[in-house]
């Protein structure tokens, strides 16, 4: 395909789910099945123009290749902005797994769903989300990607409240949105802190500029910090994680798609994409955020009875996993993650629905059995938490392999070796709790009978996405760490002095400011030094011979570790919840301070309500006393004297002056009247009278002329 | 004593002022219009006086003249007008004739 056409089928992956939204938002109800029919359609024509660029791609096998295509949408005074797409590798997988993921889980809503009151809402919006989440992946500049960044989360606060007569889910879809805005406050500070100094929004402009005159010192990194703050926020990293498993209010198949394949990633692709924009201090503060949110989200997820929110955490886990990649230099290898969690992930949720939609609870401990009822929610789940866990030869393996290689060298090129050891318990304890829901959920005997008996395997329409998500979860890694396998035709990092050379010829105000002035000299060295090391490098995380060493090293170390500590898992919990070897409820009461530690989310949700909560809602009750005291006597006092205007002009100005005049006006005329009839008497004689007295009275007067 | 121009104009005056008074005091029309004619004789001695006098010319005896012509006309419309207002109203006392005030 051409670059017009590769543009073109972008442009069509994004309309393409806007149009379903439109025509089953404005005409879903005069439709047929009220239009469930129409979104499914055409997200299916989406995946398939998704999968153009993919195979287009995949036959270049160029990961450097770029397309980029935009025009002019703002131009204000000095200010302009440009709306376009930039098409890469990167592009090209996320379009196929956002469309996939959202494909099937507009399949599986159509049984799942079923019979809702407000089913074709329920599909526009599902058009709605995908739309803006291919404008996040599609963006080719920070503003559009800020644009579509809010709108994935307008889409999300929709879905979360879908049921939003439940009060949990009403506040669940609040909840998400406030701590949403906490983060995107600091991705819009990064992203104008940024726009200040390179005049561009562009993400290639921005990184050639980045490489002649890079920001200095502390901006730089606190600019990289407030882009990662919309990471923390979307990407559910810790602190601002709480809104996630809150989030599980909303249809599962909705957890699905947003809160655990796509919209959560974004967060993270945002991070890969802008990579070159961070500085050395400011990846090891998303090192750190990340590992800490893995190990976070693993621990809460072992105590966690309902079955999506242990999900959920799972998912913060991960997407701590992936955080933590891009910190430690392995953003291929978070990238790769973010694929393979994507389709094991949304599968996991997809097959927790189908379980859902069966038994009618979410509570773990009412289940039980339940293989035998739904042989094909069973298989995939089951093969699901095998690539979740870690297991050689699904997919999971080979990506989270690659980020503890990754975590690993890190730490042994003399950096910290914390973000490795969080990783490396948190995937011990994943594999645990994993298998502690497969056994909890699907084997065993069962636990409530009644719910056991009525339990039944889903339709077609939702159990071929888990089986289409299965066979993804084994093989969309291609058994090969990211270097090595199809993905590096995808995604390497940036040829830097490539993009600089093509882009960097752009004027730049930086350039031409005093202090700035002297980076030249620095950017060339800089740029000779990133050309030599590139020519080096084998692959893309590499930066010359020495690191090669280091990560194969770090690479066949932590495949060791980590297969170890999957198995290690694994056993624990075959032991526990199958084996009963030993009592996870005397652990419970032995362990009880750890226990309701982590059965209360490490008291996060408290801490907030007695701190950030409370400081807001006291500032709210001073701005509503201020608001009582001094607007409303503001607004009050002016309304009393403007009172008392109108009762000073309309009782005594206008009633005395005013009408005085109009009536004094009349009565005057009136007196004259009343006056002068009197003269008239209709008597000739008398007129005749007064005109000779006036004659007389004039000769006397005129006399003297 | 020789008759002048003051003596004249002395009648005139005279004839003048009795048919100002005539029309003012008198209540019947017909009397007021015998004023009338009292006022434009008076009138008619200053021309001929002023004509005789002043002007040596006989523009004034002209204007005499005219006058008379008009006075006849006017009587003759006045009557007109006296008879139908005695038609009208039962009298032809003009102060009761005041319809037009009321």
């Amino acid at each position: 395909m051409s670059e017009h056409a590769i543009l073109w089928t972008a442009l069509s992956v994004l309309l393409l789910p806007m149009l379903s939204y439109v025509i089953i938002f404005f005409f879903g109800k005069m439709l047929p099945r009220k239009g469930d029919w129409v979104g499914v359609t055409l997200l299916g024509a989406t995946l398939v123009q998704a999968v153009r660029i993919f195979v287009h791609f995949w036959q270049m096998g160029d990961s450097q290749l770029r397309y980029e295509g935009g025009f002019r949408w703002l131009d204000v005074g000095q200010f302009t902005a440009d709306a376009g797409m930039l098409v890469d590798g990167m592009t090209a997988i996320m379009l196929v797994v956002v469309s996939l993921v959202s494909f099937l889980v507009h399949l599986f809503s159509v049984g799942y769903m079923h019979g809702d009151r407000r089913y074709e809402r329920y599909f526009a919006f599902l058009g709605f989300f995908t739309f803006s989440m291919m404008g996040i992946v599609l963006a080719n500049g920070l503003l559009f990607l800020y644009v579509f960044w809010e709108l994935v989360g307008l889409a999300s606060y929709l879905l979360i409240g879908f049921f939003f007569h439940k009060p949990t889910a009403a506040d669940a879809n609040k909840k998400a949105f406030l701590t949403n805005r906490v983060g995107d406050f600091g991705f819009f500070i990064g992203i104008m802190i940024f726009f200040t100094a390179y005049g561009t929004f562009n993400y290639m402009e921005l990184f050639a500029q980045m490489q002649l005159a890079p920001l200095t010192g502390a901006l730089l990194t606190w600019a990289g910090v407030g882009l990662f703050m919309g990471c923390i926020g979307k990407s559910a990293q810790a602190p601002l994680h709480i809104w996630l498993p809150d989030a599980m209010e909303g249809p599962t198949p909705v957890s699905a798609l947003i809160h655990a394949a796509t919209m959560v990633a974004a967060g993270v692709y945002m991070v890969a994409r802008l990579l070159p924009l961070f500085d050395p201090n400011a990846l090891l503060v998303i090192a750190y955020i990340g590992s800490i949110t893995a190990i976070l989200g693993a621990t809460i997820a072992l105590v966690k009875t309902d079955i999506k929110k242990s999900l959920a955490f799972s998912t913060i886990s991960q997407l701590g996993y992936m955080v933590m990649a891009m910190g430690v230099g392995a953003s291929a290898a978070g990238m790769f993650h973010l694929t393979t969690h994507a389709f094991f992930k949304a599968l996991l949720f997809l097959g927790a629905g189908s379980v859902i939609h069966a038994v009618h609870t979410q509570e773990m401990p009412l289940m039980g059995g339940l293989r035998k009822k739904m042989p094909i929610t069973f298989v995939t789940f089951f093969i699901a938490t095998l690539a979740i866990s870690g297991v050689p030869f699904f997919s999971g393996f080979y990506s989270k392999d690659a980020i503890l290689a990754g975590a690993l060298a890190f730490g042994m090129q003399g950096k910290t070796m914390i973000p490795f050891i969080l990783a490396l318990a948190a995937a011990g304890i994943t594999a645990f709790y994993m298998f502690r829901m497969l056994f909890m959920t699907f084997m065993g005997k069962p636990r409530d009978e009644e719910r056991y008996s009525h339990a039944h395997e889903s339709p077609w329409t939702m159990s071929v996405p888990l089986m289409v998500l299965a066979v993804l979860a084994i093989v969309s890694a291609g058994w090969k760490g990211p270097a090595d396998s199809w993905f590096s035709k995808f995604v390497t990092s940036y040829d830097l002095p490539a993009i600089t050379a093509e882009y960097g010829h752009q004027e730049n105000h930086i350039v031409e400011s005093d202090h700035h002035v002297v980076v030249d000299d620095h950017a060339v060295v800089h740029v000779e030094e990133h050309a030599t090391s590139e020519s080096d490098a084998a692959h893309g995380d590499s930066h010359g011979d020495a690191h090669d060493d280091v990560s194969h090293k770090a690479h066949s170390m932590a495949m060791v570790m980590s297969i170890a500590i999957a198995g290690l898992g694994i056993f624990l919990s075959w032991l526990a919840y199958m084996k009963k070897a030993f009592s996870t409820e005397a652990i419970k009461t032995r362990l009880n301070p750890v226990y309701k530690v982590l059965q209360n989310k490490y008291y996060f949700d408290e801490i907030y309500a007695a701190t950030v909560y409370k400081f807001v809602l006291g500032l709210a009750w001073l701005n509503a006393a201020f608001d009582r005291v001094v607007i409303d006597g503001i607004v009050n006092g002016s309304a009393t004297v403007t009172k008392i205007g109108g009762w000073i002009t309309g009782s005594i100005f206008d009633r005395y002056v005013v009408d005085g005049m109009v009536n004094g006006v009349g009565n005057l005329i009136q007196g004259a009247g009343q006056g002068m009839r009197r003269v008239q008497t209709g008597r000739v004689q008398t007129y005749l009278l007064y005109v000779c007295t006036s004659i007389v009275i004039l000769v006397f007067v005129f006399r003297a002329l | 004593m020789e008759v002048g121009l003051a003596h004249y104009l002395t009648v005139g005056a005279i004839l003048f002022s009795l048919g100002i008074f005539a029309v003012m005091t008198r209540r019947n029309a017909v009397a007021l219009l015998m004023g009338v004619e009292l006022i434009l004789n008076g009138a008619n001695v200053n021309f001929v006086a002023f004509s005789r006098y002043v002007e040596t010319s006989i523009d004034g005896h002209l204007m005499a003249a005219f006058v008379i012509v008009l006075a006849a006309a006017e009587a003759a419309v006045a009557l007109a007008i006296v008879l139908a207002m005695f038609r009208n109203f039962g009298t032809v006392h003009v102060d009761s004739v005041d319809s037009l005030k009321q």
